[in-house]
């Protein structure tokens, strides 16, 4: 055995997940290795080229307020932003940036590089190395050994990866690239059980063949944003997107070629994303929709190529041709390459703890793509606790484990070992119980003193926030303290604000609850300090939603109590009769930290819950 | 979840026995009961040795009145049945003693125990291990699995239908909303404020309904009030003891008979009745049918049905005239009793007095006229039109509640929407609603669940 090497962590894969795991391990003092089987494809964006969104941009900003690297390097490389969902609540405002594919890989290798405590390296994997359950290191194709006290596998869509695209199927990882094939046999030989999902892509096409004529033009807002609480950027050269449709032709064109459709061919095996279906999935399972959305999207500045959005296929290329060219500006198309679908193995979730560690095995972790998710922010979210809890591990440190009404973060992570994914999992808002607590707009104030904590948040960080936080606090201190009364003057004011007169002796803090107000428009008449926008942007929003926010706390607290009671990792739910055969074996395979988690877990019913709380009651008081 | 506070309840079957029991629990009890407790002896009730029984009386602390005399049961901790201390006050069956007695310890400071809570106590002290409390687990089992499938085709399994159909209509509306939050730049169909709004009216007052439904569910279960009413001798202990279909109270026919009041069960067409029959109404000058008119009026004020008894061999008399014009505005329905006998009385004056309420000829003798009296109550009773008073004895009052706070979620809504708000704020309330009616299904774990199974076991147990 050759052992080429010894860390602390070493990470499989240089995805989004592979990235913010190696970062985050090695910002907390750990010999880090970083193993890609490509170094001229780090970071990449296999799909579509842009990050954020509804719930995705909300883990951005989650990731960027632990002390992550998305955010930073997003903000660098976005071509595009726009603020969707303004038209509703602060808790559904979602970022979604377009960016440069090339420019955000080549800043994050730039970055693992510069890291200190990370070494990055073109390898590949095909074997973890474990002893008695420990995990020790992996092994490369090369036979090369690195000995390691945690992996993390972020091995995304490589795992056995397989290109589907009409009739023909081949081995390979996403764009041309290689896939590890003797890795899943690695893991299932150490007793873990893999799952197999399909994703899509739809077609790049060269912009010189696209008639923008045809097309609505949709471009960035006026007003710049960033994901890090950290960049400070104002203003952006833009690029704009393209929204053409489908037609009553195209949607022909794919029903005569589904013969060919590897999805209805029987060749697809995996579970592929509902909510991200192919176009000729779409056009099946509604038949009764004339014509489908589709965004033409620049996949850089310095590229021709263009991302097809909405319309990911399998379909054999003359087909994409065919239908492609029966679209609105698309009539003249080139290919630059074509569309395709890809099966992969992955990690049964159920298998983790919460800290994204196997249960089963020491020190070794699964984040990502591999867990069953879809989207770069779910993988570099699971990441960037996988390599925290990694660091945390070496360091025999307690784990960091989010709580479902503290991040997105947390929702997601419970969402997937608790109840397991069957499909390519996606966080979206509705999947948080307490969405107006999980705003974008606080991921700092929730979650940047636990960065903190862990090691992750660098003074220069921590001290932003502080300021932002103290800001918050005694402009809300000194809203609340400031009075009027029903004088002819104030009246006067009222009026010019465009407001209701006083009726009774009122404080700003009051004022600030009616829909018209907002801080600016106060200070301009009452003697207030001037301060930043993120901070006024807090102050507003606690103010004129605190009865709903109230609410959602109360909730919290109602649920809080169901998870406040835990039960021992050491429970035998073999010994506790009364339970139902499946609730039985559901908690013995997913051993869940507290009886809230176990009311989560699908197949144990209220009944099951109702006897384990006796069986609690009875063990304390016992112990009494 | 769980006070260890002194509780305290009838543990014998309702109805007359030769004996009754009181049973607390808890580290009051003896206190509690030396209150009301004077041994035959005089010993001190703290003074008493545990596993004993002692003889004595219960008095009445305010009045210094003796209300029964007594047999005094203490049990110590642990060794008794809930392995608290438990003190059994065994007095004369028959409903009057027991409560009275119940009532006292209440004022001493006990809490009436919830349903089931004597087991619960029992169970959770290890007094009944979980393997030997099989019998436990299958009632926890039963009871929410029930729930779950729906099984029982009896008013609760409508009921659970009937929510699972909100729940349903409410998961449409949320799905509708959340859909175009989450995907903002796909072309789905936003439903508007206005479609929720109306939607959501409509479930409220079908909550509202049901809510009336849920006291139905608990009159079926603690037995309708039902208090007999008329003069003298018209026949009221003979409806009585027809429905009964034994001999309970002493029928003759001297005028004043029945001089107390008269508790008993009776299933009526599947509605239990808790029928209080009452003395004759008149003016009397016998101090002891006079305090018995008195709480027959007292008994009529909390009634959920009265049943107005006149005897049609007889014209209408003053007396009548009086009670019918005390019952104009209860649930009420008038039985002209003695049909079998020559028709005196003017049936269409009655008519005039008697506005919508129902009429029947019946013969409490003959039997006859029972069901059509059964029809009407059933008719009362499912329309909604009664309404269980608040005993004290409510064992179902959490799914009102439930159901109240879900028709308080979807107010919120509708203020929401009034507010202009958007559609993830509608949400919130919406999915609460949705939240709380599945804890009455069992699809959701309330933190209270615990206290919901214990609740299914009966009092005393």
């Amino acid at each position: 055995m050759y052992v080429a090497g010894t860390y602390d962590v070493v990470i499989v894969g240089a995805g989004h997940a592979g990235c913010e795991a190696a970062l985050a391990a090695a910002r907390m003092g750990c010999r880090t290795l970083l193993a890609t089987l490509n170094m001229d494809n780090i970071a990449m964006m296999p799909c579509n080229p842009a990050v954020g969104g509804p719930a995705k941009g909300h883990l951005v900003r989650e990731i960027d307020a632990l002390g992550g690297e998305m955010g930073i390097n997003t903000d660098k490389a976005c071509i595009q932003i726009r603020m969707l969902n303004t038209g509703k609540g602060p808790a559904v405002h979602a970022l979604r940036a377009q960016t440069d594919k090339k420019v955000y890989q080549n800043l994050m290798k730039n970055t693992l590089e510069n890291q200190q405590n990370l070494v990055v390296k073109q390898l590949l994997i095909d074997k973890i190395l474990m002893n008695n359950s420990v995990v020790e290191g992996i092994e490369t194709e090369n036979g090369e050994v690195y000995l390691s006290k945690c992996v993390v596998i972020a091995t995304g869509t490589y795992l056995k990866g397989r290109i589907i695209l009409g009739e023909v199927a081949f081995d390979g990882g996403p764009n041309g690239q290689r896939s590890a094939t003797k890795l899943s046999k690695s893991l299932l030989e150490n007793g873990i059980s893999l799952m197999r999902f399909k994703t899509g892509t739809p077609a790049r096409v060269d912009r010189n063949t696209v008639d923008f004529s045809k097309m609505r033009i949709q471009p960035g807002d006026d007003q710049t944003h960033n994901f890090s609480f950290m960049s400070d950027i104002d203003t952006r050269q833009q690029v704009p997107c393209w929204l053409t449709y489908t037609n009553s032709k195209t949607h022909q064109i794919i029903r005569d070629n589904l013969h060919r459709a590897p999805l209805y061919m029987g060749i697809i095996e995996g579970t592929g994303p509902r909510y991200c279906p192919s176009i000729e999935d779409k056009v099946v399972r509604f038949q009764e929709k004339e014509a489908h959305q589709l965004f033409i999207e620049p996949e850089g500045l310095d590229t021709t190529e263009m991302y097809v959005q909405g319309m990911s296929t399998s379909l054999p290329v003359e087909v994409q041709y065919a239908f492609l060219r029966t679209i609105p500006g698309l009539e003249n198309v080139e290919i630059m390459r074509p569309g395709y679908a890809i099966e992969y193995d992955c990690v049964d979730p159920l298998q983790l703890k919460a800290t994204l560690e196997f249960k089963n095995i020491a020190g070794l972790f699964s984040a990502g793509q591999a867990n069953g998710t879809s989207g770069y922010e779910e993988a570099a979210a699971q990441g960037l606790v996988a390599g925290i809890n990694a660091a945390l591990l070496v360091k025999n440190l307690p784990g960091l484990i989010l709580g479902r009404s503290e991040a997105y973060i947390g929702v997601l992570i419970d969402d997937l070992v608790t109840k397991g994914t069957t499909e390519p999992y996606r966080i979206m808002t509705s999947r948080a119980e307490y969405r107006l607590i999980l705003r974008q707009d606080n991921a700092d104030l929730r979650l940047t003193e636990k960065g903190r904590l862990v090691g992750l948040v660098d003074d220069e960080r921590f001290q932003r926030f502080c300021q932002k936080k103290l800001g918050i606090e005694s402009t809300l201190k000194l809203l609340a303290e400031t009075l009027v009364s029903p004088t002819p003057e104030m009246q006067t004011i009222m009026r010019t604000m465009g407001t209701a007169e006083l009726r009774t002796g009122s404080s700003l803090y009051d004022l600030l609850r009616r829909t018209e107000l907002n801080y600016d428009r106060l200070s301009q008449h009452f003697s207030l300090p001037d301060i930043p926008g993120n901070v006024s942007e807090q102050v507003e929003v606690t103010i004129k939603y605190e009865g709903y926010i109230k609410k959602q706390l109360a909730e919290v607290e109602r649920a809080a109590k169901l998870e406040a009671k835990l039960l021992p990792p050491n429970i035998d739910y073999d010994k506790i009769s009364g339970l139902s055969q499946e609730a039985r074996q559901k908690l013995t395979k997913i051993r869940p930290l507290s009886v809230g988690q176990a009311t989560r877990i699908s197949g144990v019913s209220p009944a099951d819950i109702s006897i384990l709380l006796v069986y609690l009651e009875q063990q304390r008081r016992m112990e009494l | 979840m769980y006070q260890e506070d002194t509780i305290s309840a009838i543990a014998t079957a309702v109805g007359d026995g030769g004996i009754g029991i009181i049973r607390l629990s808890g580290p009051e009890s003896i206190n509690y009961v030396n209150q009301i407790f004077r041994s035959a002896s005089g010993k001190n009730t703290n003074e008493l040795p545990s596993h004993f029984a002692t003889y004595g009386y219960i008095i009445d602390p305010v009045s210094g009145v003796t209300v029964d005399e007594v047999l005094l049961l203490i049990m110590k901790k642990p060794r008794s049945y809930t392995r608290e201390d438990v003190v059994e006050i065994h007095c004369h069956g028959g409903p009057m003693p027991l409560k009275r007695i119940l009532e006292l310890t209440l004022k001493a400071g006990a809490r009436l125990a919830e349903p089931g809570e004597f087991t619960k106590r029992a169970f959770l002290n290890g007094r009944i291990d979980l393997s030997q409390a099989e019998a436990v687990i299958d009632i926890i089992r039963a009871k929410t699995d029930i729930s779950l499938k729906m099984s029982v085709s009896h008013l609760s399994g409508v009921l659970s239908e009937k929510i699972n159909d909100f729940r349903h209509e409410l998961l449409r509306l949320i799905a509708h909303l959340e859909a175009a939050i989450d995907f903002p730049e796909d072309d789905i169909d936003e439903i508007a404020a206005k479609d929720v709004e109306k939607s959501v009216l409509d479930l409220s007052g079908e909550l509202e309904t049901m809510i009336s439904t849920a006291q139905t569910g608990r009159i079926l279960k603690d037995g309708l009030k039902t208090v007999i009413i008329g003069k003298p001798n018209v026949g009221k202990s003979s409806l009585l003891n027809s429905l009964l279909r034994e001999t309970r109270a002493i029928v003759t026919d001297i005028p004043g008979t029945t001089r107390d009041i008269i508790e008993e069960y009776a299933n009526i067409g599947g509605i239990p009745l808790r029928i209080i029959d009452t003395a004759g109404i008149r003016d009397t000058n016998d101090l002891v049918e006079r305090i018995g008119v008195e709480k027959a009026w007292e008994m009529l004020d909390q009634a959920d049905i009265v049943l107005f008894i006149l005897d049609a061999s007889l014209p209408l008399s003053e007396d009548d005239q009086k009670i019918l014009s005390l019952i104009k505005n209860r649930k009420a329905i008038v039985l002209v009793n003695k049909s079998d006998l020559p028709e005196v009385i003017d049936m269409p004056e009655i008519l005039k007095y008697v506005h919508d309420k129902p009429v029947i000829n019946i013969s409490a003798l003959k039997g006859t006229g029972l069901d059509e009296l059964s029809k009407a109550i059933n008719e009362m009773v499912f329309s909604g039109q009664v309404k269980g008073s608040e005993g004290s004895f409510v064992s179902n009052v959490r799914h009102v509640n439930i159901l109240e706070e879900t028709k308080r979620s979807l107010c919120e809504v509708i203020n929401t929407i009034n507010a202009g708000m958007s559609p993830d704020f509608i949400v919130i309330d919406l999915r609460a609603a949705w939240q709380r009616l599945g804890e009455i299904t069992g699809e959701t774990v309330g933190e209270d669940i615990i206290d919901q199974i214990f609740s299914q076991f009966c009092i005393g147990k």
